[in-house]
């Protein structure tokens, strides 16, 4: 058996996180790789599209009707869906309430003692919450959990804003653990030179776009189906996107300790690709009352 | 007089000092000052009130202890709930000897632990659900409590659940009141923020709740505010506010009910014995209705007849010449006490270190026992207790804010103080350097010390300590000079 590969998928929130990381774990799984997913998000929706099903009954849940997570055993939160894949979700508070970053330290937490990792899995897949708010969702890049990330972007200001930011988070844990920034995937939303821009960003954080998504409804038409493209149309061209991306990921062996820039690095590279406007410093904290007077 | 020069104080603390690293240093030197009986503002030579130095021993609590354990805790008709996971509640409870009338677990509850008992799932989803339950619960368990107050602990600070919306909702169904307290035990430097805290949630969710309502008053209408009872102290103060015609309508918090609490703004007096946990409420007393406060302290006779006079001050002659009678009623008993322990005392040094008030209001007692405070400190004093501390405390003594376990043991190894008074993490410490240490925040379970009756306990207690023949039997058989054994002649054999 191959040594056991972690990877979390970070990304600002809507970005297509969980559509992305099920498509290509579905790739992964048809070219009979063995596969986990295990979904940090309270919304549990990380393994829908491999499970059919609305939304996974989740560790929190679940320990919360047993009374504790210590009643539960491992099959009662694991579900194999398409392709063998295994799928959990750590669950959580719906929004306003108690405390999701420690559903999914607790989560984790079971799914180790437990020892869902043991068997001959090839990857586990993380999908994260998009902002990394607090520590419990930096839990799956702490040490001896995702060792590679993958942040997935578009060649939007606030996607790559984002992007950096989680590499800043990446630089913490690189330097006390082994976690390591292992590309960008880039979801297009079809901006203007999106692909040149993504490469030049991960140029400039020391990474890789690992690869290109382009925007196809095929993913949409899959998606109300509850499916995975690989699985609802196989053929369609967009199917084999993701066995690329998917291919890629196999043979990466590009992992780094990123170089997150800085703010005015970023809106000078958004400036260049004409994303941002070039600043005008006598309009700030101007209103609009005053700029007519003026 | 055993005491230091000023110069000798100054290079004692410089000495203390010495160890630290330069940051730390910086920092402790600011709270470490030689008494100068002159100076007006406490703030000129010492700092209180931050917080303390990751690294040292610090003796300070959090605010959950503040509010739970001080201001709260000892209203005894109410059930207070410790919310969130069960160590706070249970390693607290019961701790503080605050005595209360009553049949515990039916109309009183003092000394039980009520706690919400967080489990993950708790944390994860919140629990304001489990509390909306507890509540019911206890109304179902314990019917003859008057009101809940809900006593925040960390979690629920981090995890945001609406306590307030609870406690509204669940006052309504059970037609008690239900105070919700936002004590969380990282608020703050030390428990003193959770008094403030306490006292708010007293101002914002009880102390109105009966105006307007008829009361029958009487001119002489007083609250003893900020006496906890520890080991009867409130009994002890009660019994002489009323025997010189006062009429108590209130003790806050030792042995005290809501219903107490509830008719203090009714009173024409505040007298406020712990200054620092309960002047905020006496201050809102004073701007919202008018009610002055006084303060005063009850320990050793010479402080307690000021304190009779200055309270009586404030009323018709009918309780002047009561309190005159009072002083003079316990004059022969006083004398006696004093006549028994002052010469085995006389002389005697003493240093403390304990919380907010007790540095300053005990040295006047120990000053009738013939005995000198040679250094004086608080862990959560802020500077208007070391404002009024400085006048008390004679000139070159030492005072010692949020003082470190390294600090306190140098600086009594240096004084060499013939007691020390202080509490149960330093007791041992200085017992087995062979120095009498007697705890002043439970009175090492004796009590009561307030009042004449508490003097005379008090007397016998720094005597007990200090005159223990044990203190001379220190030397172990091994380091004693070997006694020469002569050979007994053995008798001869017939």
């Amino acid at each position: 058996m191959a040594k056991l590969r972690q990877a979390a998928i970070y990304g600002k929130g809507g970005i297509g996180k969980s559509t992305t990381t099920q498509n290509l774990v579905a790739a992964l799984a048809e070219a009979g790789k063995k596969v986990m997913i295990v979904g940090c998000d309270p919304k549990a929706d990380s393994t829908r599209l491999i499970l059919h099903s609305k939304a996974q009954n989740s560790v929190m849940e679940l320990a919360a009707e047993a009374g504790s997570v210590e009643d539960l055993e491992l099959e009662d939160v694991l579900s194999v869906g398409y392709g063998g894949i295994k799928c959990v979700e750590s669950g959580g508070p719906e929004p306003g309430v108690g405390c999701a970053g420690r559903g999914v330290i607790t989560a984790i937490n079971f799914l180790e003692e437990e020892g869902a990792y043991d068997e001959d899995l090839d990857f586990v897949f993380y999908d994260v919450l998009g902002d990394v708010v607090c520590g419990g969702f930096a839990m799956p890049i702490r040490e001896n959990k995702a060792q590679e990330i993958y942040i997935v972007c578009s060649g939007e200001m606030m996607a790559m804003y984002a992007a950096n930011n989680i590499a800043k988070g990446i630089v913490k844990y690189a330097n006390s653990g082994g976690v390591r920034l292992a590309g960008l995937i880039c979801n297009s939303r079809n901006t203007d030179r999106e692909d040149e821009l993504i490469i030049a960003l991960a140029e400039k954080l020391g990474t890789q776009m690992i690869h290109f998504i382009p925007r196809d409804n095929a993913v949409q038409h899959a998606e109300i189906r509850r499916m995975t493209v690989i699985e609802f149309d196989p053929r369609h061209k967009q199917a084999d996107e993701y066995r690329a991306l998917a291919k890629k990921i196999v043979d990466n062996t590009k992992f780094v300790i990123p170089t997150p820039i800085t703010m005015d690095e970023l809106e000078a590279l958004l400036m260049e690709f004409g994303i941002m406007e070039v600043e005008d410093t006598t309009i700030i904290g101007k209103t609009a009352a005053e700029l007519a007077a003026a | 007089m055993s005491a230091l020069t000023r110069e000798e104080t100054e290079a004692l603390i410089q000495e203390v000092l010495e160890v630290y690293p330069e940051k730390a240093k910086k920092d402790r030197a600011k709270h470490l000052a030689v008494n100068d009986q002159a100076e007006e503002q406490s703030k000129k030579c010492i700092t209180s009130n931050r917080k303390s130095l990751p690294g040292v021993m610090t003796i300070r609590g959090c605010a959950y202890a503040g509010s739970k354990g001080v201001v709260w805790g000892p209203i005894k008709d109410m059930i207070h709930i410790s919310h969130g996971p069960v160590g706070c509640g249970q390693y607290s409870r019961a701790g503080r000897r605050n005595y209360y009338v009553g049949t515990t677990g039916v109309d009183t509850f003092g000394t039980m632990n009520f706690t919400s008992d967080f489990q993950e799932k708790d944390i994860v989803f919140g629990g304001d659900k489990k509390l909306a339950k507890l509540i019911n619960e206890v109304e179902l368990l314990f019917p003859l409590h008057k009101g809940i107050s809900v006593q925040s602990e960390c979690p629920i600070g981090l995890i945001g659940d609406d306590i307030e919306a609870v406690s509204k909702k669940g006052a309504k169904e059970i037609e008690k009141p239900i105070v919700p307290v936002r004590c969380e035990g990282f608020r703050g430097v030390s428990q003193s923020l959770g008094h403030h805290i306490a006292n708010d949630a007293i101002r914002d969710w009880v102390l109105d709740k009966r105006d307007g309502q008829a009361f029958e008053s009487t001119p002489y209408d007083v609250s003893i505010i900020g006496d906890y009872n520890i080991g009867g102290d409130a009994w002890a103060s009660r019994i002489l506010l009323e025997e010189m015609g006062l009429r108590v309508v209130a003790q806050w918090s030792g042995d005290g009910t809501l219903a107490e609490m509830e008719n203090t703004p009714k009173v024409k007096l505040n007298l406020l014995h712990c200054y620092r946990s309960m002047n905020y409420i006496s201050r809102h007393m004073e701007e919202k209705y008018g009610i002055p406060w006084l303060e005063y302290n009850f320990f050793g006779p010479t402080k307690i007849a000021e304190s009779l006079r200055a309270i009586a001050a404030h009323f018709d002659d009918t309780i002047k010449a009561g309190a005159e009678r009072v002083i003079a009623k316990y004059q022969p008993m006083m004398e006696a006490v004093i006549a028994k322990y002052k010469p085995r005392l006389q002389g005697k040094t003493v240093m403390l270190y304990v919380g907010g008030l007790r540095p300053r209001h005990v040295i006047g007692a120990y000053e009738d026992l013939g005995m000198e405070v040679i250094g004086t400190g608080y862990e959560f004093a802020h500077n208007d207790d070391y404002d009024r501390t400085m006048k008390e405390m004679g000139n070159a003594t030492l005072l010692y804010d949020d003082v470190t376990g390294f600090e306190l043991e140098e600086f009594v190894k240096k004084l060499k103080p013939d007691l020390v008074g202080s509490g149960i993490k330093e007791k041992y410490v200085f017992q087995k350097m062979g120095i009498p240490l007697r705890q002043m925040h439970s009175w090492d379970y004796s009590g009561p010390y307030h009042g004449y009756d508490g003097f005379a306990i008090f007397a016998r207690d720094m005597d007990m300590a200090i005159s223990n023949p044990c203190w001379s039997k220190l030397v172990p058989p091994w380091k004693q000079q070997p006694e020469v054994v002569e050979a007994a002649e053995l008798p001869k054999a017939a």
